[in-house]
């Protein structure tokens, strides 16, 4: 079976729930009692268990980081182009861990699941979480799994969101953070996509204030805009017009027409849908409805807006990495325009004031913001050079 | 390790704190780092370089020196270095400036133009001098700011600038008696050590 997978696959994985009775109080003040996590794990944790990778998802991601649940999944999870053996994140010599986080729909608690204390979805009633609530959460995780001290904690996006909050508030536990094509803060033009999201997420009749499930409906048309809009944001101008660019008749080269291909071949001069762009972003947002719960996409969208680990030292972001002790690389790309590489070089530069040890990197890529899970050479093997060297520190370190 | 390299790191006190601008393949920064334990930042522009530098376990930020340093706070190095990469910056006088803001001392090492191989090239043929060592030609060349050991000495005096050590070789990075007599006439590269006059 698993000779069907590709060499440098982790293969076939399965997932485990894992279950916490241990109450998490949250930046809210509000407390969960009990929750649940969803967990998949690739490679093996060693015997001074330091070889741990713990990874961190962006908004629309989960569990399922690599590999395949079924020999007949057409897709592998969503970060395989930097997570097997031999590949950046190395199977081979890391112990890698990935979860749901809480609020999430893969799995772990979240506004899909029902609340054990009224038998009820917790639809609008799951409590808002926030990066530091899921590091929290993550960890409980880590004791649970018996992990000290984490090898690296790497993550994209508002996965990089939370590798930064795990260097500020828990630096004894990582070795290492890597942070890729994140912020240190949303910008208002990023606040003001996400406010679109939600808003036609919470203006679809189907979404019943959030008590959707209840009705037995969710709120298709509402996410289906909410993930178009969101999607238009992962891309940049120049991955649109190549990708929607392909079969050009009037121009010599691909991708001249501005990305501009029809669907049909023709305009229809009615407001259909005429152009390849407009036909992808409807199956793109389709498939994503079908797929993601909508409180889950308005907690994670909060969770975005809300991050700002500077908030508790006036301001100074510098000032909220003065304990971090772990060593961070730090990469953006050139084409994102959701966190361009400017908000990385804050990170950087606020690292630097704080007199900590950084790395970072420009790379230069076409795909916009989309770029942190795609097999991009430069970056890729920045990733495994910067692993490998994680790797040798561990096997320099003296036996515990 | 590059001769160079190899006079500049007795100049650099362990455990010290170590930026190095334009630092290649990290491989200065790594020695220092593994012999000396400094605490090491290095800036470059060049993609293999830089993953050379991971590769080295060497911390490396992509930043051009063109666009300046202000990202750094003052006084933050003992030591800032500028290795081979003078004479290729649009403004070498600011980062001058800068290297003595960020750091304690500033290790510099440059092409001295003011060569006799130099001299007698531009003399007998009238072309930019062209050389195995600097093989560019005029219009590709990276290195827009060539000066001599005598204009950089100048430079120091004008700015305030005290010079700590001075070294100055032949290509092979062999110093000599006679080299020293007449550096500015027979060094092919300089090497200088400096430090603001008022601290």
């Amino acid at each position: 079976m698993s000779n069907s997978f590709p060499p440098d696959s982790v293969g076939l994985v399965q997932p485990q729930l894992l279950q916490f009775d241990i109450p998490l109080t949250l930046r809210s003040g509000k407390v969960l009692e009990q929750f649940d996590l969803m967990v998949e794990t690739y490679g093996e944790l060693n015997r001074d268990r330091s070889n741990a990778i713990l990874i961190c998802h962006a908004l629309s991601g989960d569990h399922h980081a690599a590999g395949f649940h079924n020999s007949s999944d057409k897709k592998p999870g969503w970060w395989d182009a930097c997570i097997g053996p031999g590949k950046a994140i190395d199977t081979n010599l890391f112990y890698v861990v990935s979860l749901n986080n809480l609020g999430g729909c893969a799995g772990s608690t979240g506004p899909a699941s029902k609340n054990p204390a009224t038998g009820r979805y917790y639809g609008p009633e799951f409590p808002v979480v926030t990066v530091r609530d899921w590091v929290n959460s993550q960890l409980l995780l880590s004791d649970r799994l018996g992990i000290h001290k984490w090898a690296a904690v790497v993550g994209g996006s508002l996965g990089g969101m939370q590798v930064l909050r795990w260097a500020i508030s828990y630096p004894e536990r990582l070795a290492h953070a890597i942070c890729i094509a994140a912020a240190p803060k949303l910008s208002a033009q990023n606040i003001a996509f996400n406010e679109v999201a939600r808003q036609s997420i919470s203006n679809d009749p189907q979404f019943h204030e959030g008590r959707y499930l209840d009705h037995g409906t969710y709120p298709k048309q509402g996410l289906m805009l909410a993930r178009m809009v969101g999607h238009i944001t992962y891309l940049s101008d120049n991955a649109m017009r190549a990708k929607f660019g392909r079969t050009v008749t009037d121009f010599e080269q691909t991708g001249s027409n501005f990305g501009r291909d029809l669907r049909t071949g023709e305009l229809s001069f009615a407001f259909n849908v005429d152009f390849q762009v407009e036909s992808y972003l409807h199956y793109q947002g389709e498939r994503f409805s079908e797929n993601f719960d909508a409180n889950t996409y308005l907690l994670m969208t909060k969770a975005l807006d809300y991050f700002d680990p500077s908030v508790d030292y006036d301001g100074d972001l510098s000032s909220a990495f003065a304990n971090s002790d772990c060593k961070f690389l730090l990469m953006s790309f050139s084409t994102d325009w959701r966190f361009p590489p400017e908000r990385s070089r804050e990170i950087a530069n606020a690292l630097l004031k704080a007199d900590r040890q950084v790395s970072y990197l420009e790379i230069e890529a076409d795909q916009g913001h989309d770029a942190f899970l795609l097999p991009i050479p430069r970056y890729v093997d920045a990733l495994k050079a910067y692993l490998l060297g994680v790797h040798e520190e561990l096997c320099d370190a003296p036996r515990s | 390790m590059r001769p160079d390299l190899e006079i500049i790191q007795r100049w650099i006190e362990p455990g010290s704190r170590v930026l190095d601008l334009g630092c290649g393949d990290g491989g200065l920064l790594h020695y220092l780092k593994t012999s000396k334990r400094v605490r090491e930042i290095g800036l470059e522009i060049d993609p293999t370089n830089i993953l050379k530098c991971l590769q080295h376990g060497v911390n490396v930020i992509e930043q051009n020196l063109d666009q300046g340093l202000a990202n750094f706070q003052s006084e933050s190095f003992d030591t800032v270095l500028l290795a081979q990469t003078l004479q290729a910056l649009s403004r070498p006088d600011a980062l001058i400036d800068e290297m003595l803001r960020i750091g304690r001392r500033g290790i510099i090492t440059f092409p001295n133009f003011g060569n006799w191989k130099s001299r007698l090239y531009l003399a007998s043929r009238g072309r930019m001098p062209v050389s195995k060592f600097i093989p560019h030609q005029w219009y590709d060349t990276p290195n827009i700011h060539f000066c001599t050991v005598k204009d950089f000495d100048a430079l120091c005096a004008e700015k305030n600038i005290e010079i700590i050590d001075r070294t100055v070789v032949d290509s092979q990075h062999q110093g000599s008696w006679y080299i020293r007599a007449w550096p500015n006439f027979l060094g092919e590269i300089a090497i200088y050590h400096i430090t603001r006059k008022d601290s």
